[in-house]
């Protein structure tokens, strides 16, 4: 790392994408970085590459570059089968280290968010968070960095003007993701890591996924969310049907969850999921900027409230008055009606 | 078992606006709480002292006031609260306030465990308990939502992660960042709060810490902030009027396009 003092930031040169790797699966939010890395890259005209940890991954490094990394390097061992933060950030801290790109971007999810930060306070780097956008200031190619603070009701660009590399996490859902080639052609580079960084403090017992309980909301395209207008547990059935006649999931409020209508994970907001779907349905939600934050970059927002002054009609896109109770099922018999013509 | 537990204090969300004038935060009647995740932290770390004996620190980078969030913290059962708070700390961005909450935890000795919220509300970054773990040299968890078991050396935590949670075995000393799931935290006892209207908070200065000038507040913070702004609102909007069939027909139209 470069800190206030040192010069030569020129000697930093390339984008990365740290490439999330659970499950026998490259994360999506991948795709997303090699979309935003390559614009950044060829503004820059330095190379894409892309970082793959994990247990027998070098057959997935192809896909990365379908999706435009120039070079992808790889660090294939049984150490790396398991998320563990000490060992995951000294290999990553190494590679930087070694190779010297000038921006490190990864994804801002729970692995992302964990690891990140102890790479950049090790490297001495500026390191910024949650990013929704990011470009290059054409006059001395600096990052300009953009994210939510205070819950969502400010914005913030950040810049790091003294060290390198310029690191980011950046928000799931909000980039395009690269589109795919896979006549693309790249380089695998294959990283011999020595044992000691390997060696770890931290024992992973057991990971347990929470299929079917757990629906991660973040996939639909669809989403109908209830909110305590929905007054309890058999309202949000109403929201199911809709969500069902649309092939959408179903998201809620906090409130929701709290009154225990609906689980955890289907919450959308500061403490919740951010989801970025097509379409949005809110059904009897306030519209927090709690809330909010979770949720207005949707393409397209539909607000259902009796309540016209409800700051959610602010965000939407659409706004329906009344009462959910009535609109809902006419909205869903409505919908299936206009499916047979 | 000595616990530290590092407490933020931050301006009520809820009040929180951009003066669209200046295009600065807006200060004049926000009230300051104690950072909600670091509720949390510290009504485990209060948990785990009453099962496992030792004491709780709590220590807290800011301003002369928020030492009201520190005697909050004795209040709901913590034994110590010390403040490193000097105008050179002004400014710090996450590397520097890591750096900053570091050198002061080692100049308060040894603690088997430190715990940290999530994230705070305000920064809303999530990196400093990951910075202070990298400083310390500790092994460190982040988004803790259970912690299922303590021995002597070592401590088995759920943390929570996008697709459900692993079970993590890590030795002591180690530092966890916690998500509200983790407990329910208590409100202070009438006890609680004659012994933090009492309470003596340790203050400690840059110098008091040993820091270097050049890592502390705006000098030493790697990322600046350029520019704040307020989010753009949406330019677009329709709301429909008329009885509920007339307007689900008119959704129904326009999302023709959509779907
Ligand atoms: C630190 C912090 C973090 C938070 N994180 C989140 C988060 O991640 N996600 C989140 O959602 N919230 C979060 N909140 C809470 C947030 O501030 C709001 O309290 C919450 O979003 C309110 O949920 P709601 O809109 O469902 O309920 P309410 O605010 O009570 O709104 C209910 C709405 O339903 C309407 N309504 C009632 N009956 C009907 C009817 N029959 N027909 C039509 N409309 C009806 C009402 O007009 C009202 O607008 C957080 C708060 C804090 C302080
Ligand atoms: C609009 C805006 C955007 C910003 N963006 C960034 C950014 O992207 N990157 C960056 O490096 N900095 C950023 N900062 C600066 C950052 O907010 C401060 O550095 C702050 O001191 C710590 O970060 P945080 O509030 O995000 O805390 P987090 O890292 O979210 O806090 C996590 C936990 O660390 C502990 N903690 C944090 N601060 C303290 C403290 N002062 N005393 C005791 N314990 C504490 C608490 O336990 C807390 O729950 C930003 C500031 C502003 C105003």
């Amino acid at each position: 790392g470069v800190r206030k003092g040192d010069t030569d930031l020129d000697q930093w040169s390339g984008i990365w994408v740290f490439a999330e790797y659970r499950h026998g699966q490259i994360a999506p939010v991948a795709y997303e970085l090699l979309g935003i890395g390559r614009q950044l890259a060829d503004q820059r005209g330095v190379p894409l590459s892309a970082v793959l940890f994990g247990d027998q991954v070098l057959e997935h490094a192809n896909q990365l570059i379908a999706a435009g990394a120039d070079t992808v390097y790889v660090v294939d061992h049984p150490a790396l089968a398991d998320y563990r933060e000490d060992v995951y950030g000294r290999v990553l801290e190494d590679l930087i280290r070694a190779r010297k790109p000038e921006v490190v971007l990864a994804g801002a999810t729970a692995i992302g968010r964990s690891v990140i930060p102890q790479v950049a306070t090790a490297l001495g780097a500026g390191l910024t968070a949650d990013c929704t956008q990011l470009a290059i200031r054409e006059e001395d190619g600096m990052l300009l960095q953009t994210r939510p603070a205070f819950g969502g009701n400010i914005m913030a660009t950040i810049e790091c003007p003294h060290s390198r590399p310029q690191m980011a996490t950046v928000r799931p859902k909000v980039m395009a993701p690269a589109p795919v080639d896979p006549t693309r052609t790249g380089e695998v580079v294959e990283v011999e890591v020595p044992e000691e960084l390997l060696q770890s403090r931290v024992e992973v017992l057991e990971c347990v996924q929470e299929e079917g309980e757990n629906v991660n909301i973040q996939e639909f395209e669809i989403l109908v969310a209830g909110g305590r207008g929905l007054e309890n547990e058999k309202g949000f059935e109403l929201i199911q049907a809709l969500a069902e006649e649309l092939g959408g999931g179903v998201a809620a409020s906090r409130a929701a969850v709290d009154a225990g209508w609906i689980s955890y994970p289907h919450q959308v907001g500061q403490t919740g999921k951010t989801v970025c779907p097509k379409l949005y349905i809110a059904c009897g939600i306030s519209g927090a900027i709690q809330h909010a934050v979770g949720m207005q970059s949707a393409d397209t927002i539909v607000a259902i409230n009796r309540d016209e002054k409800a700051p959610i009609f602010d965000f939407a896109t659409y706004g329906l008055v009344g009462d959910l109770f009535e609109i809902v099922p006419l909205l869903t018999e409505k919908l299936r009606e206009t499916k047979g013509q | 078992m000595n616990i530290l537990v590092c407490i933020k204090q931050v301006p009520d969300a809820k009040d929180v606006r951009l003066d669209p004038e200046t295009n600065t935060l807006a200060r004049e009647g926000v009230s300051s709480i104690m950072n909600p995740f670091d509720r949390h932290a510290l009504e485990e770390a209060v948990s785990l002292k009453e099962r496992h004996g030792g004491e709780v620190t709590v220590l807290s980078m800011g301003p002369p006031q928020a030492e009201e969030v520190l005697r909050e913290a004795i209040s709901c059962g913590a034994d110590h609260a010390v403040l490193v708070s000097d105008r050179a700390f002004a400014g710090a961005d996450t590397w520097a306030t890591s750096y900053t909450l570091a050198r002061a935890i080692e100049t308060l000795g040894n603690f088997d465990l430190i715990l940290c919220g999530k994230q705070a509300i305000d920064g809303d970054t999530a990196q400093v308990g990951p910075g202070l773990a990298s400083r310390l040299q500790v092994p460190y968890v982040t988004c803790v939502q259970k912690t299922r078991s303590v021995d002597d050396g070592s401590i088995v935590v759920e943390r929570m992660m996008d697709d459900g949670y692993d079970v993590v075995r890590l030795p002591l000393p180690a530092l966890l960042t916690v998500v509200k799931d983790i407990n329910e935290p208590r409100v202070p006892s009438l006890k609680g709060k004659m012994k933090a209207k009492k309470a003596r908070i340790r203050v400690l200065s840059a110098a008091d810490i040993g820091a270097e000038e050049g890592c502390i507040g705006l000098a030493g913070s790697p990322t600046q902030v350029v520019r704040v702004f307020s989010p753009e609102p949406r330019g677009d909007r329709t709301v429909f009027s008329g009885t509920p069939e007339e307007q689900v027909e008119q959704l129904v139209a326009v999302l023709r396009s959509v779907l």
